[in-house]
C-alpha cells in the first residue's frame, strides 16, 4: 500500500508531482432467483411492480427471512477474493426515508459483515500486478426505482428491485490511477463471473462503483477524499476519476481547501458535480435489525462451499503459462472471460496451445469485437476452429488458406473438412506439379532471378507469384524449398 | 340455563361437545352482548357477518365429528393483528383505513383450530400506552367502577379492548400483545387472564410491529385453564418469522392441576417498590401464603438491576418503534396528506397519521439512535438488558422454577388521571412486567383479590424460558385459592 508510486502513474501539476489515491465500493447484485429477504423474483426486465412481495411493499407485520443462496454467494465471493469468511455477523438497519425504500430502511450489514479483509491481484497493462487490499464485502438490500416521467405532477415507484441483494465490495485505497482503477474493476467483475456470484452486467446496473478519490504529494499523508456514486461503466470511472483528480489538483494548487462531499459523475458533459456535503449526510441511525438473529454458520459450511469453487482467473492462468507455455499477455487475456478460456480450452484439447490461443486471440476474438459479438454468440464453434487448427497441422491446408476457411466458416457455417473437399482448398505437396510452377516463373522472370542472387530477401516475391499461381493452395514450405534450390540460394 | 357469554372456553368447549348448545348460538349470544355494550368502546369493529358464517362451518365440523380444538369458541382479535379482508388500524389514523390481503400466523392458526371471530378490538395506538387512551377511536371504558363511584375506569393498555372484552363477557378470550406489559397490566386492571408467552412462542408475522425484539403475542382469558387451551393454539413456530422457536408445543392444559409441592419459587426483594400500596403488598403476601400451602418452598431472590429496566426498555422500545414505523409515510397505503414536494407529503401525513404519544416514541427513538448519541443510550441500554437476563439466569440456575411478583404497582386508575403533564407517571405502570420483555421470559398475570375500592389486582408469575407448563400450573393453585373476579354490569 505505500510502496513507491511509479512515477509515471503521477500526475504533473504546475508545481510539482500530484499522487491520486483511490479506493472503491463496488455494488454488485447477486446471482440468485430471489430477492435478499423474500421469495419475489429478481428477473430483469419486468413489468413495473410485478415482482413485489408483501415484504417488499413494507406491508405492516411483514418480516425479512433470509434467503440462504445469498448467503452461499457471499461466502463464495469471498473465497474468491481470499478474504476471511466471519462464522457471525450481523444485519442492521440504515434508516433514511425515500419512496423506492418502502420500510424506510435498507438491511444492510453495518459493524459486522459477512466477509472480512482480503485481495484482488491486478494485472496492468504494462505487464506488472498490483495487489489491491479488500476491506470488506457485505450483504445489503437493493432499493426500487422512482419514475419522475410518467405523469405530469407525481412520481410514480417500481418496486420490481427493491430488495435484490447486492455485495457491497470495498476496497482499500490501494488504487493509484484511473487505470490501475479500471483494471481493478475489470479484475473483479472477472472472478464474479467465474465465480457466478454476479453476472457482471453493468449496463442492466449489476456492477456500480462509488469511487472514493483525493490527492496528495507523493509520500505525504491522505488528501480529504470525494466520493463519487454510481458510476456504471469501466469506462466512466476512468473518465470520473481523470477529471476528479485535475479538479482537486486544481483546487489545492490555487491554495484551496478539498471538501468532504459526495458527487456524482456526469458522463454527458464527463464531469463530476457536489450533490451533497458532508453536512449534509444522512444520520443513518444503524441499529441491528431485530427482526433477524445474527447470521451464525459453521466453519463446514464454508468448506464446503470452498471445495466446490471453480478454477479462478489467477489459477487459470498460471495453468496456461506453467503446464500450456503460453506468454503471460495471451493467459491474461485468454482468462479474463470464462466463456473465452472455456473456448480455448475446448480449441486447445489435443492440440497446439500456442496456435489455439493465437487463433483465439487474434482471428476469433478480433473479429467478435469488430462486429461487437460476445464469444458465447460466436459463429465458430470451438469445434470448427478445432477442426481448422487440425487440418493445418496435418498439412492439408496452408495458414492462408485458413484465413479464408475461417471466413467461409464463419459466414456459412459447417464442417471445415468437407469445405475443404468440396472446394478444392487441399494445399498443393506434389513437389513435381510445384516444381513445374516454379520453373515457369523463374524463367518468365530473368532479372528478378538474377536479384534474387545479390539480395536473396527477394525470393518473398517469388513466393507470393508462385502462391499466387496456385491458388494460395501450395504448400509453402515446399515452395520455399523448390525456389532456394532452383535460384541456387 | 346460564348466559352463554360467561362460560369459560374449557364450559362451551364441554357444551359444544354435547350439542347442548351451537356455534352459532354461542356467537349470536356474544353479538348481542357486543351490541349492548359499545359503551365500553371495547371493540373497534364488529365482524358479526364473519362471526355466523364462521360459527356455522364450526357447527358443520362439529356434526361432521371435524371439530378443532377451538371449535365454535368466539374471541376478540386486538386490532394490531393482521386479519385478511378486515380493516386492520393498530387503532392509528396513519392506518385508518388499511385492509390487509393477508392473515397475521397466530390468527390464522386460532381460526385453522376452529375460533370464531368477533370482531377487532380496541387497544393503544401501535400498542403505546399503559391506559388505552392513545386509541384513535378513543378510549377503552373499563367494565369497572370503584364501589360506589361512576368515574370511568381505564382497562390498562396497551391491550384494553382484548382485557375489557374478556372481562365485560364480550368474548371467550382475546388476543393481545404484550411489549412492556400490554397484556398482564390490563389483565390485572380487569381481574383476568393475561399471558405473555417466552419471546419466540408465537410468530409475530402479520402484527403490526412496535418493537421487534420485545413483542410477543399472547391471550386473555377469564380461566387460568382457558389460557393453557388457547395458547396451545397461537403457539408455534414458524418459518416466516426467524425470531420464532423451533420446538414443539406442549399440551399447556395438561399442566393443569400439575402438583408444585417442592417447587421453589422466587420472591424478588427489588419488586418492594418504595411507595407501593398497602393493598398491593397485602396481595403479594397472600400468594405467597398460597403457593406455600401447596407446598411449594418459598425463596428471597434478588434482582439487583431491574431499577434500570424500565429506562432501559423505554429507550430499546421507542429506537425499535423509529424504525418499525418508517414505513408509514403515505406512499403506498393508509393516510397520505399531500404536501409541496415529497418531503412535506412524509410531515404532513405523520404529523396527522400518528398521535402525540407515538410521536413522542418516536420522537426519542430516533434522538437514541442518532449519531454521537447511539452509545450512550441505545448501546448502554442493551447491555443493561443483557445483565437483566443474566440476573434472571442466575436466579433460575440455583433451582428457581418461577418468581412471584404484584403484576401493577395500583389498582386501575380514573380516564385522563395519569400522564396528562409527565408522561413517566404512565410509564411507571410497567415497573413489574417491562424486565419480562427484556429477558424474553414468560409471564402470567391473574387476579388474586380486589383492592378497598372494589378494584381487582393482580399477580404475576414470571417462568423459565419457554416452562409456561410451570406458570399455568402454579397459576391454577392461586386461582383456586383467590376464586374469579367479574365485574358488575353497569352498561
Amino acid at each position: 500500500m505505500n510502496a513507491p508510486v511509479k512515477p509515471t502513474k503521477l500526475i504533473k501539476g504546475t508545481d510539482g508531482d500530484w499522487e491520486v489515491v483511490i479506493g472503491m465500493e463496488i455494488h454488485a447484485q447477486v446471482t440468485s432467483r430471489s430477492k435478499l429477504f423474500s421469495g419475489a423474483s429478481t428477473a430483469f426486465g419486468g413489468a413495473p411492480n410485478a415482482h413485489v412481495s408483501l415484504v417488499d411493499a413494507a406491508m405492516p407485520g411483514m418480516l425479512p427471512v433470509i434467503n440462504e443462496e445469498c448467503i452461499r454467494q457471499a461466502v463464495r465471493t469471498g473465497l474468491g477474493l481470499k478474504a476471511k469468511i466471519n462464522l457471525k455477523s450481523v444485519f442492521d438497519r440504515k434508516n433514511y426515508f425515500y419512496p423506492d425504500l418502502p420500510p424506510g430502511y435498507q438491511i444492510s450489514q453495518y459493524k459486522s459483515p459477512v466477509v472480512g479483509e482480503g485481495e484482488v491481484v491486478v494485472d496492468l497493462a504494462d505487464g506488472a500486478s498490483v495487489t489491491v487490499g479488500i476491506e470488506r464485502v457485505h450483504l445489503e438490500q437493493d432499493a426500487g426505482k422512482s419514475l419522475h416521467d410518467q405523469h405530469p405532477t407525481m412520481s410514480f415507484v417500481d418496486l420490481n428491485r427493491s430488495g435484490v441483494a447486492l455485495m457491497e465490495i470495498v476496497s482499500k485505497p490501494d488504487l493509484r490511477s484511473s487505470e490501475d482503477a479500471k483494471a481493478f474493476v475489470s479484475k473483479l467483475r472477472s472472478i464474479l463471473r467465474y465465480l457466478g456470484t454476479c453476472d457482471g452486467d453493468m449496463e442492466k446496473g449489476s456492477l456500480r462503483a462509488d469511487v472514493n478519490v483525493s490527492v496528495r504529494r507523493p509520500g505525504a499523508p491522505l488528501g480529504t477524499r470525494c466520493e463519487i456514486k454510481n458510476v456504471n461503466s469501466i469506462r466512466f470511472i476512468g473518465q470520473a476519476i481523470e477529471y476528479e483528480a485535475r479538479r482537486q489538483i486544481e483546487i489545492l494548487e490555487e491554495g484551496g481547501a478539498i471538501e468532504q462531499e459526495t458527487r456524482l459523475f456526469d458522463p454527458d458533459k464527463g464531469e463530476t458535480r457536489s450533490m451533497r456535503s458532508k453536512e449534509e449526510a444522512h444520520d443513518y441511525r444503524y441499529l441491528p435489525d431485530p427482526d433477524l438473529l445474527p447470521l451464525e454458520f459453521d466453519q463446514a459450511f464454508v468448506d464446503a462451499l470452498r471445495a466446490g469453487l471453480p478454477e479462478l482467473p489467477d489459477q487459470k492462468k498460471a495453468r496456461f503459462t506453467e503446464a500450456m507455455g503460453l506468454s503471460a499477455y495471451d493467459a491474461g487475456v485468454l482468462v479474463a472471460e470464462r466463456e473465452t478460456a472455456d473456448y480455448f480450452e475446448a480449441v486447445a484439447r489435443g492440440r497446439d496451445p500456442k496456435i489455439a490461443a493465437n487463433w483465439v486471440i487474434n482471428e476469433l476474438t478480433g473479429r467478435l469485437n469488430r462486429e461487437g459479438r460476445p464469444i458465447t454468440e460466436s459463429p465458430v464453434s470451438a469445434d470448427q476452429l478445432g477442426a481448422i487448427l487440425d487440418l493445418m497441422a496435418e498439412g492439408t491446408i496452408s495458414g492462408r488458406i485458413a484465413k479464408d476457411l475461417f471466413e467461409i466458416v464463419w459466414a456459412e457455417g459447417g464442417d471445415p473438412r468437407r469445405i475443404v473437399d468440396e472446394r478444392g482448398m487441399k494445399q498443393v505437396t506434389d513437389r513435381g506439379a510445384i516444381a513445374a510452377v516454379v520453373d515457369e516463373i523463374v524463367a518468365a522472370n530473368p532479372d528478378k532471378a538474377a536479384q534474387a542472387k545479390e539480395k536473396p530477401a527477394v525470393i518473398g516475391w517469388f513466393v507470393g507469384q508462385v502462391m499466387k499461381s496456385s491458388g494460395g493452395k501450395a504448400n509453402p514450405k515446399a515452395v520455399n524449398d523448390l525456389l532456394k534450390q532452383k535460384l541456387g540460394l | 340455563m346460564t348466559d352463554l357469554t360467561s362460560l369459560t372456553i374449557a364450559e362451551a368447549r364441554d357444551a359444544l361437545k354435547r350439542k347442548t348448545v351451537s356455534a352459532s348460538e354461542l356467537a349470536d349470544a356474544h353479538l348481542r352482548a357486543i351490541a349492548r355494550a359499545r359503551a365500553l368502546n371495547a371493540y373497534v369493529l364488529e365482524t358479526p357477518d364473519a362471526a355466523r358464517a364462521m360459527a356455522e362451518q364450526s357447527d358443520r365440523r362439529i356434526a361432521s365429528g371435524e371439530a378443532g380444538p377451538l371449535e365454535g369458541i368466539p374471541i376478540g382479535v386486538k386490532d394490531l393483528f393482521c386479519t385478511k379482508d378486515v380493516r386492520t388500524t393498530a387503532c392509528s389514523h396513519v392506518l385508518y383505513n388499511f385492509v390487509p390481503a393477508y392473515e397475521s400466523t397466530v390468527t390464522a392458526r386460532l381460526w385453522r383450530d376452529g375460533a370464531v371471530m368477533l370482531g377487532k378490538t380496541n387497544n393503544d395506538e401501535f400498542a403505546m400506552g399503559s391506559s388505552n387512551e392513545t386509541s384513535f377511536f378513543g378510549p377503552v371504558i373499563s367494565p369497572w367502577r370503584r364501589k360506589g363511584a361512576n368515574t370511568p375506569l381505564v382497562p390498562g393498555g396497551s391491550s384494553g379492548g382484548s382485557a375489557a372484552a374478556v372481562a365485560a363477557n364480550l368474548c371467550l378470550a382475546a388476543t393481545g400483545t404484550d411489549t412492556g406489559g400490554s397484556i398482564r397490566q390490563p389483565a390485572a386492571f380487569t381481574g383476568i387472564v393475561g399471558i405473555k408467552p417466552t419471546y419466540g412462542r408465537c410468530s409475530r408475522w402479520g402484527i403490526v410491529a412496535f418493537a421487534s425484539s420485545l413483542d410477543q403475542a399472547g391471550p386473555f382469558t377469564r380461566t387460568v385453564r382457558d389460557g393453557a387451551i388457547i395458547l396451545r393454539s397461537m403457539a408455534g413456530h414458524d418459518p416466516r418469522d426467524t425470531t420464532s422457536a423451533d420446538r414443539p408445543v406442549p399440551d399447556y392444559e395438561a399442566a393443569i392441576g400439575r402438583p408444585v409441592k417442592g417447587m421453589r419459587i422466587g420472591i424478588p426483594k427489588e419488586y418492594r417498590v418504595e411507595g407501593m400500596a398497602a393493598e398491593i403488598e397485602e396481595l403479594w403476601e397472600h400468594g405467597i401464603a398460597w403457593l406455600k400451602g401447596a407446598g411449594a418452598e418459598i425463596v428471597e431472590i434478588s434482582l439487583p438491576h431491574t431499577k434500570y429496566a424500565l429506562p432501559a426498555y423505554y429507550i430499546v422500545a421507542p429506537a425499535e418503534a423509529s424504525s418499525n414505523l418508517a414505513r408509514y409515510d403515505g406512499v403506498r397505503y393508509g393516510l397520505r396528506e399531500p404536501g409541496r414536494d415529497i418531503v412535506a407529503m412524509y410531515e404532513n401525513t405523520r404529523a396527522k397519521g400518528f398521535g402525540k404519544e407515538v410521536r413522542r416514541r418516536v420522537m426519542i427513538g430516533t434522538y437514541v439512535l442518532s449519531a454521537g448519541y447511539y452509545d450512550a443510550y441505545y448501546l448502554r441500554a442493551q447491555k443493561v438488558r443483557t445483565l437483566i437476563k443474566r440476573d434472571f439466569e442466575e436466579v433460575f440456575a440455583r433451582g428457581v422454577s418461577a418468581i412471584l411478583t404484584p403484576a401493577t404497582p395500583t389498582a386501575a386508575f380514573g380516564i385522563g388521571e395519569k400522564g396528562g403533564a409527565d408522561p413517566i407517571e404512565m410509564y411507571l405502570n410497567d415497573v413489574f412486567t417491562v424486565t419480562v420483555n427484556m429477558a424474553g421470559l414468560p409471564g402470567l398475570a391473574l387476579p388474586a383479590g380486589l383492592s378497598p375500592e372494589g378494584l381487582p389486582l393482580g399477580l404475576q408469575l414470571i417462568g423459565r424460558p419457554f416452562d409456561e407448563e410451570t406458570l399455568f400450573a402454579l397459576g391454577e393453585v392461586i386461582e383456586q385459592a383467590a376464586g374469579r373476579f367479574a365485574p358488575q354490569p353497569w352498561w
